[in-house]
C-alpha cells in the first residue's frame, strides 16, 4: 500500500447511513467531509413518527 | 472532488436560530417535512431538531430572491446573519476514500389513477402518515384525516405500492421495509385513536423478516386486532356527497368484496430518484437493473469503483438496523485501505492547564441568558442577574442577548480568569444541548468542568409560563438560585484515563468472525480468531451458491486462505473460551484447547458465534432419504449427485421450525433458499414441477427477482395456513404431500421424489460466553444488542461487540458487512488508545456496603462487582470505567453506601432547601 494516501473521507448524504458512517471514520482518527444536499443532516429516519419493534421516537 | 457548495443566504456563524427572522417573512410555502401537510416559511429552519439548527433561505420562494422586494428578514435579524446577496461557491476536495449513503426516494404514487390520490385528499402516502401520527406533526399527533379533519374510524393500508410491481411502474423488487412500517402504523394508530378504530391491511405476502418482528406482527393481529387481507386491491372508489372511500377487492375465496374506509394509506416503496441516478454516472460507478447500487456477495459494501464505498438504501432497499450496520462496514472498508494515513488529517486540541481550585473559597459566577427573545421576552432578565449578585459567593453575575454564540463565550473565558471565578452557573436553555459548550469554555479558561450547572430558564420557564411574565421571572430568580446553591458545593471530579489493548479476539471462524477479523487486520491490529472447531468457514461452507450464481465454497476458502496469510490474524481451532476477566481495553481470557489452558489479553471482543440448522420433527423426516433439509439438498448439489438428474418432480415446505409458537421468528434465509434451489433444480430438468408450499414468500429486496424469475420457469406456490399444514406420508414407496390449495379451496394431493424442508436457524448456544462478556440473550437464544436500531453491532457492556448469526439469521452478505461493521465500531475504541472516564461516576464506601448485590444485579452496564480481596472482601466496588452515572445503583442502595459524584446528597438537599425558600 502506498504511503501517501490521503486520511481523509468524503461521505455522500447525511441520513442515518451517512452519519453513522461519519462518525465511526472520525472516531477511527480520519478526517470526515460530511456532505449533504439539504440545509439539515438526519434523513428520512428525522421524518418518522416511531421505530418498531420497540416504539422509541425515531427522532 | 469538487463540489458545489449552494447559498444557504444565512451566516451559520451567526445565526441563533431566534426564529425573528421567519416571524417576519410573508411567503408560506408546504413544509417538505411535514410532507406538505402544514407550512413553513420561506426562511425557515426544517424541524425544530434541526442539526445545525440554523435557518436557511429557499431560494425557489424567497421574494427578495425571487423579485428583488421584501427583504423583511434581513432588517429583522438581531445579528446580521441572513445574507440574500450569497452566491455559490465552489469548493475542491482531496480524500482518501468516498461513501456514498445517497439514500432513496420514496415512491410517487400520483401516477397510479386507480387510487386516485391525487384526486382523493383521504388517501394518503405511508410518509404522510407518519406525520399525521407524529406528536411534532401538523395535528400535533391527533390523529384526523386530512379533508375534514374528522377523527377516522376504519383505516386501510395498501401495501406494495410502487414495489413488486411491473404492470404500474417499472419495480419489480421488494422495498423490504413497508410491510414492518405499515404494520407499525396501524399498531401506533390504535394507540392514539383507542381500539375503537379499525385497521385493516391489505397485502400480497407480509415480510416481517428482521429480528422481533414477526413477534409484533403476531401481536398487531392477535392482542391488537389490526386486520390482515390478502389481497391487491383494484379500485378506490369516492363515496358519493362524503369524503369516504370505497374499496373492491378478491378476497381468497375468490369472491368480490366491497368496503367503506374513511381513510386510505398507501405503503409507497423505496426508489433511487433520478438525481441520485446521476450522481453514479458523476462518480462511474455502476448500478443494477433496478438502479440501485451494484455490490458482491463477498464484498458487500463495495461499489464498482475501487474506494468508493455504498451503504444504506442508495445499496438496495434496507431498514434502518441494516443502514447502519452498512454504514459502520463501509467505514471499515475505507479505514482498510486508508489504515497507513490514520490520524494524519485530524487535529489535536491544545489543553489549557488546570486550576486547582482546593480549598478555595467559592467565588461563582452566574450567566443569564436573553436568547434573544426566547427568554428576555417573558423573564425580566437584567432584573434576574441582579438578584443573583445577591446570593452567597456570588461574585459575579451579567446578563447576554446569546450566551451560546462564540464571541459571548470567548468574553466568558475572559471574565473567568479575570474575576478568578471558580464555579459557573449559566441560566439559559437546556443542558441536554448546550452543556458540553460552556463546560469547553470552562476548561479553555482552566477550569475543571464539574464546577457547572445550569438552570434552564427557557424550556422550563419562559416557554412555559408566556403569560405570566411576572411569575416567570420569580421563577427564573428561584432556579438560579437552586443552581447557585447546588454549584457552590460542587467539587473538582477526575476522569482516569485507562490504556486500551490494542489486541482483539473474535469469537467464531464462521464469514462473520472472518469478515471482523480480516477488517480488523486490514485496519492494523492484531486480531485473535477462537475457534471450537478444527477449521475455519462455518456454516457457509454447507451452502452451494449465492444468489448471483458466485459459488459459495471456493470464495469462502480465499477468505480462509487470505486470513491464513495474514501475519496480524492469529487463529487459534480446537479452542474454547473458560473463562474471562477484566473489562473494555483490558479483557483477559482463558482459552483452552486439548493441550491445556493458556490467556490470552485483549482490548475488545466480537462475538460471532454463528447458528446452525435446525433438525425437522416433523413431515416424515428421517424416514426416507428423499426427505432432506435445505442445506443436505445444498449438499447433494455441491456433490452433484446423480440422483438430482433424475427427478421427476420436487415439493419444498417453508416455516419448518420457523414462525411456530415454540419458536416465533423468521429465519429469514429459507424462502429466498428454497427459491433459488428451485430455480437450480428447473435447470437440471425445466419440465419437473415444482412446488414450493409456503405461508408468505419473503424474498426482500432485489431478492424477489429471483422469485418473479421462479414463477416464470413454471415453479408452483401454494400457501397454507399455520392451523391446516401440509400432511406428508410415505405411501407404497412414494412421499405424498396433502394440501389444501388457497385459491381452489380445495385439497390437493402431490406425489414427489424430493421433499425439501426448509428448517429453521437456530443460534448456537453461548451461554457460558454471555455470562463471560455480561451480555444478554432473548428468549430465542439471539444475543441482544445494544439498541435494535442505531446499536446493532455492540452490546450495552462496552468494548463488546457482535455481529453474524449470532445476532439473528442473516444471508451472508449481510453476515459479511455486520463482520467488517462490528470491526469498525471495535476500531472506534481501539484507536483512542486510551479511554477516560467521565467524572461523574457512583463510587461505594465499603464501611456501609452492607454485601446485598442489590447494585450488582441491577446495573444495566455490569459496573458493580464484589471486592474479591483485600480488607473489603464481598462488599461491592464500582469500576468507573463501566459506570454511565445513571444512578439506578444510588437509588436502590438500602444501606445509602453509593453516591454519585456530582449528584451527591448534600448538593441536591442544597438544591431542594433552597427551592424551600421559594415554596414559603
Amino acid at each position: 500500500m502506498s504511503k501517501d494516501v490521503i486520511g481523509s473521507v468524503m461521505v455522500v448524504g447525511g441520513g442515518i447511513a451517512g452519519m453513522q458512517s461519519a462518525l465511526d471514520l472520525a472516531d477511527s482518527g480520519y478526517y470526515v467531509y460530511l456532505v449533504e444536499k439539504g440545509p439539515s443532516i438526519g434523513g428520512v429516519m428525522a421524518q418518522l413518527d416511531k421505530t418498531f419493534p420497540t416504539n422509541d421516537c425515531a427522532m | 472532488m469538487e463540489l458545489i457548495k449552494y447559498p444557504r443566504y444565512v451566516d451559520e456563524s451567526k445565526c441563533i436560530a431566534c426564529n425573528a427572522c421567519a416571524e417576519k417573512c410573508p411567503k408560506k410555502v408546504p413544509s417538505e417535512y411535514d410532507t406538505g401537510l402544514a407550512k413553513r416559511k420561506a426562511i425557515y429552519v426544517p424541524y425544530a431538531q434541526a442539526v445545525p439548527l440554523k435557518y436557511c433561505v429557499d431560494p425557489e420562494t424567497c421574494i427578495y430572491i425571487l423579485k428583488k422586494r421584501c427583504g423583511a428578514c434581513v432588517k429583522k435579524c438581531p445579528t446580521g446573519a441572513v445574507d440574500l446577496e450569497q452566491q455559490e461557491e465552489t469548493v475542491a476536495l482531496n480524500v482518501g476514500s468516498v461513501i456514498l449513503t445517497a439514500g432513496f426516494q420514496p415512491f410517487d404514487p400520483s401516477q397510479f389513477d386507480s387510487y386516485g390520490y391525487a384526486k382523493h385528499p383521504n388517501v394518503v402516502t405511508s410518509m404522510e402518515m407518519e406525520r399525521i401520527l407524529s406528536a411534532s406533526g401538523p395535528t400535533g399527533g391527533h390523529l384526523v384525516r386530512p379533508s375534514d379533519d374528522k377523527e377516522p374510524q376504519k383505516i386501510a393500508w395498501f401495501q406494495c405500492v410502487g414495489s413488486r410491481d411491473l404492470n404500474r411502474c417499472d419495480n419489480s423488487y421488494c422495498s423490504s421495509v413497508c410491510c414492518m412500517y405499515a404494520i407499525k402504523e396501524a399498531v401506533v394508530a390504535k394507540e392514539h385513536a383507542g381500539d375503537g378504530l379499525d385497521c385493516a391491511i391489505f397485502y400480497m405476502d407480509m415480510r416481517t423478516h428482521g429480528k422481533d418482528f414477526e413477534r409484533f406482527y403476531d401481536n398487531a393481529r392477535e392482542k391488537q386486532g389490526v386486520r390482515f387481507i390478502s389481497s391487491r386491491v383494484h379500485t378506490i372508489d369516492p363515496v358519493p356527497n362524503s369524503d369516504d372511500l370505497e374499496l373492491r377487492y378478491v378476497d381468497e375465496n375468490g369472491d368480490i368484496q366491497k368496503e367503506v374506509f374513511d381513510m386510505v394509506v398507501l405503503s409507497i416503496g423505496l426508489e433511487t430518484s433520478a438525481q441520485q441516478r446521476a450522481l453514479a454516472k458523476k462518480l462511474g460507478i455502476k448500478l443494477s437493473d433496478n438502479h440501485f447500487c451494484q455490490t458482491a456477495t463477498f464484498d458487500p459494501v463495495a461499489t464498482s469503483r475501487k474506494g468508493i464505498y455504498v451503504s444504506g438504501a442508495f445499496q438496495g432497499p434496507k431498514d434502518i438496523p441494516q443502514s447502519v450496520i452498512d454504514a459502520s462496514a463501509a467505514a471499515s472498508a475505507a479505514g482498510e485501505i486508508l489504515a497507513d494515513a490514520r490520524g494524519s488529517q485530524t487535529k489535536a486540541k491544545e489543553i489549557v492547564p488546570e486550576t486547582d481550585i482546593i480549598g478555595q473559597r467559592p467565588r461563582i459566577g452566574v450567566f443569564v441568558c436573553k436568547c434573544g427573545i426566547n427568554i428576555a421576552g417573558v423573564v425580566d432578565v437584567p432584573a434576574v442577574a441582579d438578584y443573583a449578585k445577591t446570593l452567597p459567593y456570588v461574585e459575579y453575575a451579567t446578563d447576554n442577548l446569546y450566551s451560546c454564540s462564540q464571541d459571548t463565550q470567548d468574553n466568558m473565558v475572559e471574565i473567568i480568569k479575570k474575576e478568578k471565578l471558580n464555579r459557573i452557573v449559566v441560566a439559559a436553555c437546556t443542558p441536554k444541548t448546550h452543556e458540553p459548550l460552556f463546560q469547553e469554555s470552562m476548561i479553555n479558561a482552566g477550569l475543571n468542568k464539574y464546577l457547572f450547572e445550569m438552570a434552564n430558564i427557557r424550556n422550563q420557564d419562559s416557554w412555559v409560563h408566556k403569560n405570566n411574565p411576572e411569575l416567570a421571572t420569580q421563577k427564573a430568580m428561584d432556579l438560579v438560585r437552586m443552581a447557585v446553591s447546588k454549584v457552590a458545593l460542587k467539587e473538582a471530579l477526575k476522569e482516569s484515563e485507562l490504556k486500551i489493548n490494542q489486541t482483539a479476539m473474535v469469537v467464531g471462524g464462521g464469514v462473520a468472525g472472518m469478515a471482523a477479523a480480516q477488517s480488523l487486520a486490514q485496519q492494523g491490529y492484531e486480531t485473535h480468531i477462537i475457534e471450537k472447531s478444527d477449521h475455519l468457514g462455518g456454516q457457509a461452507l454447507n451452502i452451494y451458491k449465492t444468489t448471483s450464481g458466485e459459488d459459495v465454497r471456493s470464495k469462502v476458502k480465499d477468505l480462509i486462505k487470505a486470513i491464513d496469510q495474514d501475519k496480524r490474524v492469529h487463529t487459534h481451532l480446537n479452542t474454547t473460551i473458560a473463562a474471562v476477566d477484566g473489562f473494555v481495553g483490558n479483557f483477559k481470557s482463558t482459552l483452552a484447547n486439548a493441550d491445556g489452558e493458556y490467556s490470552l489479553e485483549h482490548g475488545v471482543v466480537v462475538m460471532a458465534t454463528g447458528g446452525s440448522a435446525f433438525e425437522p420433527d416433523e413431515y416424515e423426516y428421517g424416514n426416507d432419504p428423499r426427505i432432506v433439509t435445505s442445506l443436505q439438498l445444498d449438499k447433494m448439489m455441491m456433490a452433484k449427485d446423480p440422483s438430482l438428474a433424475s427427478l421427476q418432480s420436487a415439493v419444498f415446505i417453508q416455516c419448518v421450525g420457523s414462525r411456530e409458537p415454540q419458536r416465533p421468528y423468521c429465519s429469514r434465509v429459507c424462502c429466498t433458499h428454497s427459491v433459488h434451489n428451485a430455480l437450480e433444480l428447473k435447470k437440471l430438468n425445466p419440465d419437473m414441477p415444482i412446488y414450493i408450499l409456503h405461508r408468505d414468500v419473503r424474498t426482500y429486496g432485489e431478492r424477489e427477482l429471483l422469485y418473479k424469475e421462479a414463477r416464470e420457469a413454471g415453479v408452483i406456490f401454494i400457501r397454507y395456513e399455520l392451523d391446516n399444514k401440509p400432511q406428508v406420508a410415505i405411501k407404497n414407496g412414494a412421499i405424498t404431500v396433502n394440501v389444501i390449495d388457497h385459491i381452489l379451496g380445495r385439497p390437493l394431493e402431490l406425489e414427489t421424489d424430493l421433499l425439501t424442508l426448509a428448517s429453521a436457524v437456530l443460534p448456537n448456544k453461548a451461554n457460558d460466553l454471555a455470562q463471560f462478556f455480561k451480555v444478554p440473550i432473548n428468549d430465542d437464544g439471539f444475543f441482544v444488542e445494544r439498541h435494535a436500531k442505531l446499536g446493532p453491532v455492540e452490546f450495552a457492556t462496552d468494548g463488546v461487540f457482535l455481529c453474524g448469526i449470532a445476532h439473528y439469521p442473516k444471508p451472508l452478505d449481510e453476515s459479511i458487512a455486520q463482520g467488517k461493521a462490528a470491526a469498525s465500531r471495535a476500531v472506534t475504541l481501539l484507536a483512542r488508545k486510551t479511554l477516560h472516564t467521565s467524572g461523574e461516576v457512583a463510587e461505594t464506601n465499603p464501611m456501609w456496603c452492607s454485601s446485598c448485590g442489590v447494585c450488582v444485579s441491577i446495573c444495566p452496564y455490569s459496573a458493580p462487582t464484589f471486592t474479591e480481596e483485600g480488607p473489603f472482601t464481598g462488599k461491592a466496588q464500582i469500576n468507573p470505567v463501566l459506570c454511565k452515572g445513571c444512578g439506578l445503583c444510588v437509588a436502590s442502595c438500602r444501606s445509602g453506601a453509593i453516591h454519585l459524584k456530582g449528584f451527591d446528597n448534600d448538593q441536591i438537599f442544597a438544591q431542594i432547601f433552597s427551592l424551600d425558600e421559594a415554596v414559603r
